[in-house]
């Protein structure tokens, strides 16, 4: 097989690149340049730094892999940051790495796949992408604290039946201890937190440099309108939010909605966050059926998952939740296996 | 592997390894010390230095060793405006390498005048707006011999005398890193003050290169220190890089006049066999005023990172002319300045050919990237 390995410079990518080669798979390596700042200097941070870019190559010479970088940050700048400040300006709460995944990791490099001369894409998810039933079947990782399912909930069988993970079916001691044993230079790399064309930045002040004048001062009201404060913008917020409210009330509030048309900022007690379910958009079926009833529901990256009934685009959650935002997406499940993917429109109580 | 990638780098000629490997091993004194084998390291120098000069018609105290291309380029552009003469300002044109590019930009931030002149859609520079852009303040004007991504000539005689009939006192630097192993690089004919030229471009060892300046000129050194090259680049000698790089250029002079005559031949089948069989390819090096062995070409439809990566897998090995530390592909400013869009650079790859290059592999190469051009497209 002909194996293009996406890799970030991190120990799974790495590892992936290695147990193919060493399955004897016809396999190059090639890293995805995404991100510059604004005056072209290399982000210091993440999954898209230069130092991350040269222990990629360094890995693939260490494998013995042709390896290059791709330009893709026009792509990125348009499918993932422009949209990620965006959505941050209209009170929705977005998840890039998801974007990035759907808008150009999986998009460019599967669409390219022929073009480059490769049968399947590689990448270092731990997510298990098996044939099952004549159907490709996306399901959780075997490592559950780094499952990573959910950031690819939105992939179809167009994508599932043309992609590998092949740390997917390990633990990640396991992918570790292959790459120490290997010798490999990421072996004891740290994981990237950051989301990386912020990095270390307070993404709020990213997001204003970003879109200078979208933030208006608004009010900052309770549940039943009243106006307890002023505020400098709602990009200070996320729902969920207690401290940092600029209000002062003997009960404790949370933020539990931003109206960015008037931009003010409600809030409310604990009480108030519940949400009963929430509305979907977006939604694709890995199978390309749609499902409906009794699913499993996540909507957090690393979230709990949740019992829920799905009818259409309405998903009701079987106990109310705190703390959903329009924006964020929801992975939909059958027990461990991903049965779709969608971005939350809106909450309902 | 076919090589033709030979503006990026080009192999060594033969004998140059031998002719240097004594001075990294038996003579490995410090040309600047008081005992022999410091003596004979010195003596290697300074014999280097003057086959060096001979080569390009200058005289031995005009030579400043470098490390090469981007140094030279800093010293020639630094040195001027920075020098004791009261001049501070740079012209440079907008298809420049980035050594010097970048370097204007660095000067305009330390607040000399600067100004870069834009090229017509065959890459040449427009006489009088670069005329019009030397004024009395004018230190040093910069304009590169034979482009590294195009292969485009400036028409450097025609240049030189406009500019010095309207300022003559101006300093005016080439770029001619391109230019050594195909044309005659004479620095009285050219009527120039500053050149700059590095080894790895025609068969000598990288990090070996010369800032040719004028006798007479002030400039101020960009590497302060223990005061070698006369003051104006300090550090320890690279003696086998220098004795490396006197004997490529001599290698080099030697074979100039079959170098373009033949090269060029090389260059011409294959560009032909493109452009017949990949009849909408579009050619960005110009008809006229072209070197030997440049050839940048558009597919239109390919990525260009794309068609290098499956020549690469395929044993051709070719560019995009300009690359960042990262290994991506950028946007040429160099097709930019010529009128192209982002989207027709990123489609256009660049072909050169070198000392070694030979016409079967060339025809071989050009099978291999109508094949894929086929397929890709």
């Amino acid at each position: 097989m002909r194996a293009l390995v996406a890799m970030s410079g991190g120990v799974d990518s790495s590892v992936a690149a290695a147990l193919m080669k060493t399955a004897g798979h016809d396999v190059i390596g090639v890293t995805l340049k995404l991100w510059s700042g604004p005056n072209g200097e290399a982000p210091t941070a993440g999954c898209c730094t230069v130092s991350d870019a040269e222990d990629a190559r360094r890995v693939a010479a260490q494998l013995d892999i042709p390896y290059y970088v791709l330009d893709y940050t026009d792509e990125f700048r348009d499918g993932v940051v422009d949209r990620f400040v965006r959505d941050y300006t209209s009170g929705r709460t977005p998840n890039p790495c998801i974007e990035c995944n759907r808008t150009v990791k999986f998009d460019r490099l599967l669409s390219g796949l022929d073009d480059f001369g490769s049968d399947v894409l590689v990448t270092g998810h731990h997510a298990r992408n098996r044939f099952e039933d004549g159907m490709w079947s996306l399901r959780r990782g075997e490592d559950r604290d780094k499952d990573q399912s959910y950031v690819l909930s939105m992939l179809t069988q167009a994508e599932l039946s043309r992609t590998v993970f092949p740390v997917g079916e390990m633990t990640k001691a396991g992918v570790r201890s292959i790459a120490a044993e290997m010798r490999l230079r990421t072996a004891s790399k740290p994981e990237s937190m950051d989301i990386c064309f912020v990095g270390q930045r307070d993404y709020r002040s990213f997001v204003r440099d970003a879109a200078p004048g979208a933030f208006e001062p608004g009010p900052v009201v309770d549940s039943d309108g009243t106006e307890m404060g002023r505020h400098e913008g709602i990009i200070g917020f996320t729902v969920g939010q207690r401290r940092g409210l600029g209000v002062a009330v003997g009960e404790p509030r949370f933020v539990v909605r931003i109206d960015s048309a008037t931009s003010t900022v409600v809030l409310g007690r604990r009480d108030d966050l519940e949400v009963a379910g929430v509305s979907l958009r977006q939604l694709t079926w890995t199978d390309g059926v749609p499902a409906s009833g009794q699913v499993i529901a996540q909507y957090r990256a690393h979230g709990e998952p949740v019992a829920a009934t799905l009818h259409e685009d309405r998903l009701l959650f079987a106990e109310p939740q705190q703390a959903v935002a329009p924006g964020q997406t929801v992975a939909l499940y059958d027990d461990d296996r991903v049965l779709g993917g969608a971005l939350i429109a809106d909450t309902f109580r | 592997m076919i090589y033709l990638d030979h503006a990026a780098t080009t192999p060594m000629r033969p004998g140059v390894w031998d002719a240097m490997a004594p001075y990294s091993d038996d003579v490995f004194g410090n040309s600047s010390g008081v005992h022999g084998v410091s003596r004979r390291a010195k003596n290697a120098l300074e014999e280097a230095r003057e086959r060096i000069a001979v080569a390009i018609g200058a005289g031995p105290r005009e030579i400043v060793l470098t490390s090469g291309g981007t140094e030279s380029d800093n010293l020639a552009l630094k040195g001027s405006a920075l020098s004791s003469n009261p001049r501070r300002g740079v012209v440079t044109v907008a298809t420049e390498h980035e050594a010097v590019l970048e370097t204007t930009d660095f000067l305009r931030r330390l607040g000399v005048p600067t100004a870069v002149v834009a090229v017509d859609d065959n890459g040449a520079v427009d006489l009088d707006d670069l005329v019009d852009a030397v004024d009395a303040n004018t230190a040093v004007l910069s304009v590169m011999y034979l482009n590294n991504e195009t292969g485009v000539i400036q028409d450097l005689l025609r240049i030189v005398s406009a500019v010095r009939e309207r300022e003559p006192d101006v300093l005016i630097h080439s770029d001619a890193v391109q230019a050594f192993s195909s044309e005659e690089i004479d620095v009285d004919a050219l009527g120039v003050d500053l050149v700059t030229v590095t080894g790895h471009k025609f068969g000598g060892p990288k990090g070996a290169g010369i800032l040719y300046v004028r006798e007479g000129t002030a400039l101020e050194p960009v590497l302060h220190g223990g005061g070698q090259e006369l003051g104006r680049r300090s550090g320890t000698h690279d003696v086998a890089g220098a004795v490396g790089l006197a004997t490529a250029m001599e290698a080099a002079v030697a074979d100039r006049a079959r170098f373009k005559s033949q090269v060029g031949e090389v260059r011409d089948d294959f560009e032909k066999r493109i452009v017949a069989g990949a009849p909408d390819s579009v050619v960005n090096t110009p008809e006229s005023m072209r070197s030997s062995h440049h050839l940048n070409v558009r597919f239109p439809g390919i990525r260009n990172e794309t068609l290098l990566m499956r020549l690469d897998r395929t044993g051709v090995a070719a560019s995009a002319g300009s690359a960042c530390q990262s290994g991506a592909s950028e946007v040429s400013h160099v097709l930019e300045g010529m009128g192209l869009t982002p989207d027709q650079a990123r489609e256009s790859v660049r072909f050169s050919f070198g000392w070694n290059s030979t016409s079967e592999e060339a025809m071989d190469a050009a099978e291999i990237l109508l094949g894929l051009v086929e397929e890709l497209r």
